[in-house]
Parts: C-alpha cells; sequence; structure tokens
C-alpha cells in the first residue's frame, strides 16, 4: 500500500543548523497493517508524516501510496489518499464553521465541491448517525462552532473528517497526548473501531510504549531519521514493555531519555 | 429629509464595498489592500461605458474588473508568496496607471447627460420623486448583493473559501486547493468593491481617478460599526450587518458634518477615529481592570 524507498530530508543545509531530519529510510505497509512508531523526540517521526503528507519535498527517494508515485504531487492533491489527526485537537478542525460544516468540507472528499450547496438533503442524516456512533453526544449539536468544543470533542470530529471517505493511509500524530486520560482512552477506542471497521492502513505516531505494543499489527522504533527497530507477528506478540526498552537502548546506543515513554 | 435620504442612498451603495471589506478582513482574514485601487477601478470602468451609452454594461464592466485585480491580488500572495498586505499595496499602486489609462489620460470623467441606471429608473417610477428612486435603486444594489454572497457562501466553494480564512491547513489536509479558495475570495471582495465604485460612478455623475483615497477604512468603519449594531454572529448576519453598518456610519457623518459640528472635508478624519476608537475596546477593556485591579490591591 505504501512503500517509501531511500528517502532522505536535510533541513537548512550547508548552514551550523543543518539537521539530518530522515537519512536513507525505506518502509513498506501493506494492505490493512497498523503500524505504531515509537522514538524519542526528535527522532523523525513526524518528519516522515510531514514527508508522507506533502508538507515538504524530500531530497531524495521515492514516496508510493496505492501504486501511485507521489512523491512530487501537491500536498491538497494527495490529501484525497490520506487522512491526518494531529496531537493539537484545534489543528484539525475550523473554529468558526459548524460541526456539519466541518464534516461536509472532508466529505467533499468524495464528490468535490461546487456552485451547490455545500450540505445536501441526504448528508445531515448521513453527518448525524455517524457521529452517533462515536457517542458522544455531539450528534444533537450539529449546528454548534466546533470552537465551542472541547479538545476531545474537536478530536472526535476531526476523526470522523478523516475516515467519513475512508482514506488509503490514516496518519495518528500523538492524536490522543492532549487530553485527559479518560478522554484519550475513548478516542482510542474509537480510533480501533473505525480502522476495523474501513479495514485502514494506519500509522500512529504515540509517545505511550505500552500501547505501541498493544495497538495495531506492527511497531516500528526510529532514532535520528531511520527505522532501528521493526516488529510484527508473533515476535511482537511475545514482546514486553522491558524488551523495547533494552531494545531500544541497545540499538540506538543511548538511554531514552524521555519520562513520559516509560511512565505511560 | 433630504439629508436623510441622501445618507441612505450612499449608505446602501457604499454597503457592497462595507460587503467586500467583510469578506477579506473578516472571512478570509487577509488585511488586503487593494480596495482603494479597485473602487476606482469600478469607479472609472463603469464612467466610461456609460459614457459610451450602455450603463448597466457598466456595471457588470466594474464588476468584473474589480475580480480580475483580486485575483491579481490573489495571485501574487498565494502563488508568488508576496505577503498579502503588501501584494494589495503592489496590485493598488498599479491600478493607479490602469485607471487612468481606462479614463484616456483624464483625471476626471462626467456622466452629464448620459444615460445611468439611476436615470433609466427615474422613467420606471416616473411617480416618486427623484430622491426616493434614489434610495430605492441603491437598496436593490446592495439587498441582492447580500442575497447573492449569502447564497455564494452556502454553496461548497463558498465553504472553502471560509474554510480557508479559518483553518488553512485543514483545508489542505481535505483535499481542497487552498491558494484557489484565497483567490476567489479575493476576486470576490475586490468585485465588490469594484461594482460598489461602479454604482457610485453613475448615482454621483462623474468619475475622479483620486475618488478611491479612504475608501478601505470607510469599509472597515462600516464593517466594525455594523458589528457593534448585530453582534458577531453568523456569516448571514455578519454580511447584513456589513450593510446596516455602512448606513449606520453614513448617519453619522452626515450628523457630524451637515450641523456644521465639523467642515465637510473631515470624514476621513472621523472614519480613522471610529476605526481606531472600535478596535482600541479590548485593549482599554483590559488596561480598565487591570487600573481596577491595582486600585483594590493599594487599599
Amino acid at each position: 500500500m505504501l512503500k517509501i524507498t531511500d528517502l532522505s530530508k536535510t533541513f537548512a543545509p550547508g548552514t551550523p543548523n543543518e539537521h539530518k531530519a530522515i537519512d536513507k529510510l525505506s518502509l513498506k505497509l501493506d494492505e490493512g497493517e497498523f503500524v505504531t512508531i515509537v522514538g524519542s523526540n526528535g527522532a523523525g517521526k513526524s518528519t516522515l508524516f510531514n514527508a508522507i503528507c506533502g508538507t515538504f519535498y524530500p531530497d531524495k527517494g521515492a514516496i508510493e501510496l496505492d501504486g501511485k508515485n507521489i512523491t512530487a504531487m501537491a500536498e491538497h492533491k494527495r490529501a484525497k489518499l490520506i487522512g491526518r489527526v494531529f496531537q493539537d485537537p484545534m489543528k484539525g478542525t475550523a473554529p468558526n464553521l459548524t460541526i456539519e460544516e466541518n464534516i461536509a468540507l472532508a466529505y467533499s472528499r468524495r464528490r468535490g465541491f461546487g456552485l451547490t450547496p455545500a450540505i445536501k438533503a441526504g448528508d445531515r442524516r448521513l453527518f448525524r448517525d455517524m457521529l452517533a456512533s462515536f457517542d458522544m453526544g455531539l450528534e444533537d449539536r450539529m449546528k454548534t462552532k466546533v470552537g465551542l468544543l472541547s479538545g476531545g470533542q474537536r478530536q472526535v470530529v476531526t476523526m470522523l473528517m478523516c475516515t467519513i471517505v475512508p482514506p488509503k493511509l490514516l496518519l495518528l500524530d500523538e492524536h490522543t497526548a492532549a487530553l485527559d486520560p479518560a478522554t484519550s482512552k475513548k478516542i482510542m477506542d474509537i480510533t480501533n473501531e473505525v480502522v476495523k471497521k474501513h479495514k485502514l492502513t494506519t500509522m500512529m505516531i504515540t509517545h505511550n510504549m505500552k500501547s505501541a505494543l498493544k495497538t495495531g499489527t506492527r511497531t516500528i522504533m526510529m532514532d535520528s531519521g531511520n527505522i532501528i527497530l521493526d516488529v510484527s507477528g508473533e515476535e511482537r506478540d511475545k514482546m514486553t514493555l522491558n524488551d523495547l526498552l533494552e531494545m531500544y537502548s541497545k540499538k540506538s546506543s543511548k538511554t531514552l531519555d524521555n519520562d513520559r515513554m516509560l511512565l505511560n | 429629509m433630504s439629508l436623510v435620504l441622501g445618507a441612505l442612498q450612499i449608505g446602501f451603495i457604499l454597503g457592497m464595498l462595507a460587503i467586500g471589506i467583510y469578506i477579506s478582513f473578516r472571512i478570509l482574514n487577509v488585511p488586503d489592500l487593494t480596495a482603494e485601487g479597485s473602487y476606482t477601478l469600478g469607479l472609472v470602468t463603469s464612467a466610461v461605458i456609460t459614457v459610451g451609452g450602455h450603463p448597466y454594461l457598466g456595471i457588470l464592466g466594474a464588476f468584473g474588473a474589480g475580480v480580475l485585480a483580486g485575483a491579481v491580488t490573489g495571485f501574487l500572495s498565494t502563488k508568488l508568496k508576496i505577503a498579502p498586505i503588501l501584494a494589495g499595496i503592489i496590485t493598488a499602486s498599479g491600478l493607479y496607471t490602469i485607471n487612468l489609462m481606462i479614463m484616456g489620460g483624464d483625471p476626471v470623467i462626467s456622466l452629464f447627460d448620459c444615460p445611468t441606471v439611476y436615470r433609466s429608473a427615474y422613467a420606471v417610477l416616473p411617480m416618486l420623486s427623484k430622491d426616493v428612486v434614489k434610495v430605492i435603486v441603491s437598496l436593490a444594489f446592495s439587498v441582492v448583493c447580500c442575497v447573492l454572497v449569502i447564497m455564494f457562501f452556502k454553496t461548497g466553494i463558498g465553504l472553502s473559501v471560509r474554510a480557508v480564512g479559518d483553518n488553512e491547513d485543514m483545508v489542505r489536509a481535505s483535499s481542497i486547493n487552498a491558494d484557489r479558495a484565497k483567490l476567489m475570495g479575493l476576486s470576490l471582495s475586490n468585485g465588490l468593491i469594484s461594482l460598489c465604485g461602479g454604482v457610485y460612478a453613475q448615482y454621483i455623475g462623474t468619475a475622479d481617478v483620486n475618488a478611491g483615497a479612504g475608501m478601505l477604512i470607510v469599509g472597515l468603519a462600516s464593517v466594525i460599526i455594523g458589528e457593534m449594531i448585530m453582534q458577531k454572529r453568523n456569516i448571514v448576519i455578519g454580511i447584513i450587518s456589513a450593510v446596516v453598518g455602512s448606513v449606520g456610519y453614513r448617519a453619522v457623518i452626515t450628523l457630524v458634518t451637515s450641523f456644521h459640528f465639523l467642515p465637510s472635508y473631515a470624514t476621513k478624519l472621523v472614519s480613522a477615529v471610529i476605526v481606531a476608537a472600535a478596535l482600541a475596546v479590548p485593549a482599554v477593556k483590559d488596561g480598565a481592570v487591570l487600573l481596577r485591579r491595582k486600585a483594590s490591591e493599594d487599599m
């Protein structure tokens, strides 16, 4: 489904701030795989997502999605194939538009936009039913401005927006990290449900090592812009949190500097 | 009475300018300074075509020319990545020459004795006084613009224009071309501002290449007064409030100048003060709270 070959990106090349964010990274994802990604800050996890989404163009290498080479495709064009949820709940929704208007925008992936009404006759019921299935009571507030919702509620709306037209690839960038534990669990449940329902190929960045091993079908660990560990199947099922941490220290020849990853 | 009618006439015409400013400043969240150039562009385009004997075509031409001007600013700021405030200034200065070219080098054009939209309305409604007919025609223009603009913002394309001013990243992530949405918003905004100039030329019967000076602040003052009268609620109220604000602004100006509080050339200073005062309200409120706290701590 997703094939990344020899991807490299250096920021501010030739200056003292030169930073190799991604270094000859290759990765292949099969259809329906759910990969969790761990790694310390600055390992290149979000940069990898940005490269896939087209926020910047890589210096070298190729990205192929669903058989198409998207390396040089404009950001908004490849957005048709990719859904992305950020850590910051403010990023995925437009605060001054209502819930239904936000969802309608995302739904335009399916049929495009023209000079006909943005929200058509059947849409309201569809949006309502889908939102109702998340069981957050949002279906009764379709005309509420999204800016008035809590972070968790906004993240739920974003989840729906990213999956209402099932994408080829779903990217979750620590999308529960800014939420309280109860809401965070709720969003994780919704995530698992949605991914299962649409059989989505998914990549999820997380700082929670435990949930990295528990969630999904495969776990990769990144360091200094490359993948240092890639486990799936039986090997992953048997792996404990300690194994993962040990593996990290061995492979990256440093110890984990991030308390958040350990304490969770 | 004629003062009131006059305020209504100009208030409704400049309501179209206020809608245009509302679109760029409030909906797109872009401080677009093209307005002064595109207002004059509409004024002279309409005047030249009207002198040629086609007042209705003049109105359409004014709108079309404004759309193009907005598209230029949009192109400069999206594709060429020039800061929007600068892109507007660049387009506006370029337009000064374009406007003179349209006028054939004459800085003033008179529509004396030409058929205009207003004059043809007198013929249709002979039983009413000319002043009343002028109010009706001006009102009709701003109402039609309001309705069409509101309808546009309810369409899919309209929704993407609104969203791009609210959260551009999210628009891109929804696979909508954000640059194109912004360009369309700026085109519509300047089209309306230019249309306003086009109608004004036929109303006043003359077109001056310097007529655009200070129009941006007039539009902003109207938007702000409209928001004070009707509150910020939603897009429909917002667009209507721009026209209401324009009439309100005109009422203030009429009051200030016609009873000889201030000379008639004081209008722009009055608008500047209104805009500055309205924009300062939040900061002044914060300051007042702080002062009160300090005072209570001292006790």
